[in-house]
């Protein structure tokens, strides 16, 4: 398997590794995918009273195009609404990483990541998800 | 040291360069046909092979008349399994068995056998990696014409009891396969005692070349197969084709290699494998995939759990290792052989192999060991399932999403 | 001592040292499971695929319609036995389903015949003229019968006669415009003519077998050059290399090799054919005058290979002594050379069965010398004057 020079470097200098407190009423957390299947991704948003999310955070267990996907995913959120973290497409993860097609998977769980975060988030502040 | 360093040699060795030595004259200037036997080229080719066929038999036991040139342990295996089964099973009958763990060189035929309309047992292991005996003998019936099992795994490195099987494969007159391609240079074989009808045998598991195997074929009591490629009439019918001696050449002179060097390479060998075991029993929640003493010495293979074997395999570039075996690397699939064991998925695709061999140092091994130690730390840090792990959670009790 | 000389390159070639260089850091250096994916394992990977295009470019084929395979036989039988299988339903229907090969072939192409006609097939085998030539009128009359698969070699290994393979194709195509697989075994063509699988394919050939050894390459690599549209049933199963057609570790230094022959047996093919053929004339010329019957000699033939009969003179007692005055030729196929019966490929041209038994067959390489040929020529006149004064002896 040959990997971008963007996954590799998002693999080898992941950005945002950590966790923040999962009770924490500014905190959303979006956790998908199984072990069986061979990734796992946590991803965490920390919103402000406006509602742009100022930080955010990942886990992933899974390949170097999970980990990458993931640690993109945590660069692109920061400083944007959640509604505008809503939009964003894992085809343009896929794009960014030129994940090859076998590894497409994965940013369809970064995005499915980012929008369980943002639905965990929601549900805190009573909102509709 | 030169990195990456190369810890996978049950995937392929390197040709020794003394075989290499024997091999590069029958290129060039003995380059003859060995059928041709109208002059002094086709002779010299032809003492070349007859010289390497003594090589290979006096390795395993055998007879040199038993040995079959094929070219590969992959062809040796489909034409003892398609050969044996359609001969045999026009009158034993049409059932034969194998195990989950077998290479998919037996797997595939096997399959392509079933769809022919034979019945084939697939029988389970233990945990350990290891056939049960008394299931075994249950599987055999009245109609049993084949069994198939391999000598040593090429993924766990176990040993399966072939002399006990063969035994009970004697006793109601079942032919016995046995894929040795693993097994060479690293466990003694005598067929004059092992009570065996066909194996088969690679060169380059055995730092020998690649293109070259062998299938042996028993006379006493005298074993028939279809031969499975036609022409020529070489190898007295069972398998057509030029030969080819610089090849040929090179496995007897590795096969004569691993016999005057086993004691020896393999006591030193599980010096390293030891090392490498005690500095990975180091590190927490590692496990080692299949039984520890009925194995060869070169192989460990271990999951790491909590990390995915992709990532750890990305992680360790520098060192040559693979997750699963070689043939199946392709796919995304975790390794059938450590679900047969019945390891979880995620144990199993969290799996590497290590397969120490005759270049490997102890220097290998430890800059092996500093790296997985520190990748490993690094890769749980990343992992949520580490996370979990760390705060009590039972990983299996949790409602994954489907994805 | 005086090393011989060998006229036997039909039967094998020695490797070309070229060839032998890009061969060696494959063994000990660079020994990588082609499967692997790490480093070592992608480095085979890449000496493989680059083999792949250099055969390819040799044939006019695209790579992926190499299938690398352990030689010309199993690549022949790949084809036969393969493209068998996946007509088991249509044998069973009713009506016996045919494979039509040509008399004169090589024998793992008649062998893996006779091995479907076991199983059920109807066995048509086109027959050859005096001069080993297939006649158009006999394609038609087989065509009739629609056959589903064929194979016609492009030259044959013992005579050197080459039949127009394209024109068979495309008259088997314009009397069955769905009838079947054609394929060509080239083994001995290749770097002896010029071969182009896009014009055959063009033309109805679907498949052809080449080897290595043959064409100063090592033994142990061929390929099934293959139309992707054939549906070809594995004969080798596994780990699925080679698109799942051909299971097995890949012979990285063989097919290395192979690709390094291949670029090398096109290159000046048709300076190195001339000059073959000079030396064929003047051999020949000489043959002649001595009495000897050439065979084939009306037919296009490959320009290296030369089969000829003394009369009264037995083949394997001539072969014999002219092995032991340091000149190595053949009495036929080396393939049956176990087998003392008269060539299949003489009895399929009418050749009688005592003159068959004459037969001897000389082979040029690329290094052949004219002097060699004027050696040989001495050493065969003296030799045949004795041994037919021996027969006349005898017979009195």
């Amino acid at each position: 398997m040959s990997y971008s020079a963007k996954v590799i470097d998002h693999y080898e200098n992941p950005r945002n590794v950590g966790s923040f407190d999962q009770n924490d009423e500014n905190v959303g957390t979006g956790m998908v995918g199984a072990p069986a299947c061979g990734d796992v991704m946590k991803l965490q948003i920390q919103v402000g009273k406006d509602g742009v999310i100022e930080d955010a955070r990942f886990k992933t267990y899974g390949c170097g195009s999970a980990i990458a996907s993931s640690s993109l995913l945590t660069e692109w959120v920061k400083g944007k609404t959640v509604e505008e973290a809503m939009t964003i497409k894992n085809t343009q993860i896929a794009e960014e990483l030129a994940l090859p097609p076998v590894k497409i998977h994965c940013s369809v769980l970064a995005e499915d990541a980012i929008k369980a975060a943002v639905a965990d988030y929601r549900k805190k502040h009573g909102e509709p998800v | 040291m030169q990195l990456p360093i190369y810890l996978d040699y049950s995937a392929t060795t390197p040709v020794d360069p003394r075989v290499a030595e024997k091999m590069i004259p029958y290129l060039s200037a003995h380059f003859g046909n060995p059928a041709s036997r109208s002059h002094g080229f086709g002779w010299e080719a032809e003492a070349a092979v007859e010289k390497a066929r003594a090589q290979v038999a006096d390795l395993i036991g055998a007879d040199p008349k038993e040995i079959v040139w094929t070219s590969g342990a992959t062809e040796s295996n489909n034409l003892a399994i398609k050969g044996a089964a359609h001969f045999y099973g026009r009158d034993k009958g049409k059932h034969l068995i194998t195990v989950k763990t077998e290479h998919k060189a037996v797997l595939d035929p096997m399959r392509e056998l079933e769809r022919q309309g034979y019945q084939v047992t697939w029988l389970d292991v233990r945990e350990n990696g290891l056939i049960d005996l008394e299931a075994f003998r249950e599987a055999l019936t009245p109609d049993t014409a084949l069994v198939s099992i391999m000598l040593v795994n090429n993924e766990i490195g176990v040993i399966q009891p072939i002399a006990e099987i063969g035994a009970l494969c004697r006793e109601k007159g079942v032919i016995f396969h046995v894929d040795a391609a693993q097994a060479t240079g690293k466990v003694a074989i005598d067929l004059k005692t092992l009570p065996v009808d066909l194996m088969s045998f690679s060169a380059h598991k055995t730092y020998g070349p690649k293109g070259i195997g062998a299938l042996y074929v028993r006379r006493k009591p005298r074993v028939r197969l279809e031969a499975q490629m036609h022409g020529g009439g070489h190898e007295r019918g069972f398998r057509s084709g030029t030969l080819a001696p610089h090849q040929i050449v090179g496995m007897g002179e590795a096969f004569a290699l691993a016999g005057a060097e086993m004691a020896t390479e393999n006591e030193r060998i599980a010096r390293l494998r030891d090392r490498l075991y005690a500095g990975l029993s180091g590190i927490e929640a590692t496990y080692v995939n299949g039984d520890l003493e009925a194995r060869v010495a070169h192989n460990l293979n271990v999951s790491f759990a909590y990390v995915e074997g992709e990532s750890l395999i990305m992680a360790i570039k520098d060192l040559a290792v693979s997750s699963g075996s070689a043939c199946t690397s392709a796919s995304l699939e975790p390794s059938y052989v450590l679900r047969a064991l019945g390891r979880s998925d995620e144990l199993a695709h969290s799996s590497i192999r290590f397969s120490l061999g005759r270049f490997t140092s102890e220097e290998d091994i430890d800059y092996a060991l500093s790296l997985l130690r520190q990748k490993v730390a690094k890769l749980r840090d990343m992992s949520p399932l580490w996370e979990m792990a760390q705060a009590g959670i039972d990983l299996d009790k949790v409602q994954w999403a489907a994805h | 001592m005086f090393a011989p000389i060998y006229f036997d390159h039909n039967a094998t070639t020695p490797v070309d040292e070229r060839v032998v260089e890009a061969m060696l850091p494959y063994f000990s250096a660079r020994y990588g499971n082609a499967s692997s994916r790490h480093e070592y394992g992608r480095a085979a990977l890449a000496a493989l695929e680059k083999a792949r295009e250099q055969v390819a470019a040799a044939t006019g084929a695209h790579p992926t319609e190499i299938i690398f395979t352990s030689g010309g036989s199993e690549a022949n039988n790949l084809f036969l036995k393969g493209a068998g299988a996946t007509f088991r339903g249509a044998v069973t229907s009713g009506r016996a389903e045919t494979v039509a090969v040509g008399a004169t072939e090589h024998l793992s192409v008649l062998n893996a015949a006779r091995q479907l006609r076991a199983q059920g097939w109807q066995l048509t085998q086109l027959p050859v003229d005096a001069e080993g030539q297939i006649h158009l009128a006999d394609v038609e009359a087989a065509a009739e019968e629609k056959p589903r698969r064929w194979s016609v070699m492009l030259a044959n290994n013992e005579t050197g006669v080459i039949h127009d393979v394209a024109a068979i194709a495309a008259c088997v195509r314009e009397i069955a415009p769905d009838g079947g697989w054609f394929h060509t075994d080239a083994v001995q063509a290749l770097g002896r003519m010029p071969i182009d699988f896009r014009v055959l394919n063009n033309a109805g050939v679907h498949a052809l077998t080449i080897s290595s050894h043959k064409i100063c390459g090592p033994k142990g690599a061929a390929a099934l050059v293959m139309d992707k549209r054939l549906d070809l049933a594995t004969q080798i199963a596994g780990g699925g290399q080679e698109r799942g057609l051909r299971s097995g570790t890949e012979n990285i230094a063989a097919i290395v090799g192979f690709g390094a022959a291949c670029e090398l047996a096109v290159s000046r093919l048709a300076e190195r054919a001339r000059a073959q053929e000079a030396l064929r004339e003047r051999l020949e010329a000489r043959l002649r005058e001595m009495g000897a019957s050439i065979f084939a000699a009306g037919a296009p033939r490959l320009p290296n290979t030369s089969f000829f009969a003394f009369p009264s003179v037995d083949g394997e007692t001539l072969v014999g002594k002219l092995d032991r005055a340091g000149f190595a030729i053949a009495s036929g196929s080396a393939c049956s050379s176990a087998d003392s019966s008269p060539s299949h490929v003489l009895l399929a041209m009418g050749v009688p069965a005592d003159l068959a038994q004459c037969a001897v067959r000389v082979s040029l390489g690329e290094k052949t010398r004219a002097a060699e040929i004027e050696g040989f020529l001495l050493a065969l006149q003296e030799t045949t004057t004795k041994l037919s004064r021996l027969a006349a002896y005898t017979r009195l």
